[in-house]
């Protein structure tokens, strides 16, 4: 139930972005979803893509450090209220999110949430017991 | 003025004659009670006795800090335990600082060098110093201290940082002397400024300024800027302290090494060999009178040039260029020593990384800045920041509790520290260019 998601590491400085995505288009990846997190001197790229294992492999090879965390793909209803419903469950369970980033999906009336919990299976349980929508890393990778 | 003007102005011949005897007393004394000393002579066949004059100096052998590391705390010890009345030490990671012992007649016979230096600053009992050497392990507050009182001279000990409160004492006490870093006095003159006042508008006429590399281009700034005689003083905890050597205010040119208590040579670092007064090399000190801790040829790694011209002072004493440089990586930062070393042994310990890393020292207004960069491997890497944050702060916070240096970290990617022929560029010392 859990989605793959890659992390890179990188100096705040020009080009360095565009490095990733160059490395990336040159592999024929693509990307499906991706957060940056920044700092006043590093940021964090966090992405989900078609093929992790081939973009993480082609990022390491040109000296990136790239890390790998399971993450939580949750399907939302596109409406006020939406991501609420949500959040309610979890915070009465007791979950943390250490972050999150939405996407709107094309020709669809729902959007995905991209979860990274302090307690994974816990969340993920709690969430299937509301009956909410999880998906799976294989439809995220081939959307 | 000349504080011992017996000592201070011995003919060179009787001077010499001096020394000679008491390097003979020392070489007898460490080889009785010093194992570390006794198999280093037993290794060379030397004896006591095989020393007849200051010449036979280079048959001894050289002294290292990492030899005082070895023996670490009290192996070095010539006196019973009970006969040290004093412990200094310098900043390292654990077991790894050089310890420093003194007898009683060690710490007053230290005392009566630094009365002597204030009097060749041209300071006298009249004077009011503020002592914002820092107290502690670190020799430079206690010595200026005893040093003062000696002389007669009312001290202030008010020690290091606490910026707001120096500059309100200076302005309220009427100090007449000051001792501090170099770069420390800048920022204090700064903070005045701030505070609606110049070091002009005081009663400062003497600045004995150490514990750290400066310019004479510094020196002309700061006399201008503060309307002082700014004066360089040397010393290292190993040999004593602060007053090992200082300029007389009549020359500022070279400072006066008190060599009735010390014997100085000038080596070149890399053979080993001694080198003739004019040619730049690495200072090497004999302790001749020290009691609890006497050293043989302690390598400084402090580059200087003898010299042996009489200075106009009237000192008959052999002076030393300002120091000029160091033979190894030593930084000093803001009147801290820091070995690159120490620094890698607290990055493994920190995370047990095996890291690339490159210290960045800066001179950002007039203090020295410390950043360290550290290369982020999959093994440090995380995908939430503040776990990257964490790791940070606790390598900042490790660095100032061994070292007691406020330092910088900055995360950078793998491979960006530059790498040269295997060996890593550990040093980027950006304060030599303005």
């Amino acid at each position: 139930m859990k989605v793959e998601q890659i992390s890179i590491f990188l100096e705040n400085r020009a080009g360095r972005l565009e490095e990733v995505t160059r490395i990336l288009a040159e592999n024929k990846i693509s990307i499906r979803a991706l957060s940056l997190a920044d700092t006043s001197d590093f940021g964090i790229l966090r992405l989900i893509v078609s093929d992790h294992e081939k973009a993480k492999k082609a990022l390491k090879e040109n000296g990136f450090t790239v890390g790998r965390t399971s993450v939580v793909a949750v399907e939302v209803d596109d409406q006020p209220g939406g991501l609420n419903a949500i959040l309610q469950i979890l915070s009465a369970g007791g979950v943390n999110v250490e972050y999150m980033y939405a996407f709107v999906q094309q020709s669809s009336k729902t959007a995905i949430i991209v979860f990274r919990f302090d307690k994974t299976d816990q969340a993920i349980e709690l969430l299937q017991q509301k009956g909410l929508h999880i998906i799976p890393g294989d439809t995220l990778y081939n959307l | 003025m000349i504080f011992d003007v017996e000592m201070e102005t011995l003919p060179r011949e009787d001077l010499e004659a001096l020394q000679l005897k008491r390097l003979q007393a020392l070489v007898e004394r460490v080889y009785a009670n010093v194992g570390f000393y006794r198999q280093k002579f037993d290794e060379r066949g030397i004896k006591p006795s095989d020393i007849r004059s200051l010449a036979d100096l280079k048959l001894l052998p050289f002294t290292e800090k990492q030899d005082l590391r070895n023996h670490y705390p009290f192996g070095l010890f010539a006196v019973p335990k009970e006969n040290v009345v004093r412990i200094h030490a310098s900043s390292g990671t654990t077991g790894k600082s050089t310890v420093v012992g003194y007898t009683h007649r060690d710490v007053r016979n230290w005392a009566k060098l630094m009365a002597r230096c204030f009097v060749a600053s041209g300071a006298s009992a009249k004077d009011i110093i503020h002592n914002a050497y820092g107290y502690g392990l670190f020799t430079g507050g206690l010595g200026a201290h005893y040093g003062a009182e000696e002389l007669g001279a009312t001290i202030v000990p008010v020690s290091g940082g606490g910026t707001k409160r120096q500059v309100m004492l200076l302005k309220d006490f009427g100090p007449t002397v000051i001792c501090s870093t170099p770069s420390y006095a800048l920022v204090l003159h700064e903070a005045a400024q701030e505070a609606g006042f110049s070091f002009k508008d005081l009663d400062l006429r003497i600045g004995i300024f150490g514990a750290e590399p400066w310019t004479e281009e510094m020196r002309r700034d700061i006399e201008d800027k503060m309307g002082i005689t700014a004066i360089d003083i040397y010393g290292l905890s190993e040999i004593m302290g602060p007053g090992v050597g200082i300029e007389c205010h009549n020359a500022q040119n070279g400072l006066h090494i008190m060599e009735d208590h010390f014997l100085v040579e000038i080596i070149d670092p890399e053979t080993g060999e001694v080198l003739p007064p004019g040619e730049q090399g690495e200072l090497v000190i004999t302790t001749l009178t020290k009691e609890a801790q006497p050293l043989i040829r302690y390598r400084t790694r402090d580059i200087t040039i003898l010299n042996k011209v009489p200075c106009r002072c009237g000192r008959t004493t052999a002076r030393v260029h300002r120091m000029m440089g160091r033979s190894d990586d030593m930084l000093i930062i803001r009147g801290v020593n820091v070995f690159p070393s120490q620094i890698e042994s607290i990055l493994l310990e920190t995370e047990g990384l095996a890291p690339h890393y490159l210290l960045v020292v800066k001179r950002e207004g007039n203090l020295d800045t410390l950043e360290i960069q550290v290369e982020v491997d999959e093994k440090l890497f995380s995908d939430e920041i503040k776990v990257l944050q964490r790791i940070e702060g606790k390598i900042v916070k490790n660095i100032k509790d061994y070292l007691g240096v406020t330092a910088m970290v900055k995360l950078v990617e793998p491979r960006s520290i530059q790498r040269s022929e295997g060996k890593a560029k550990r040093i980027l010392d950006l304060r030599k260019q303005n």
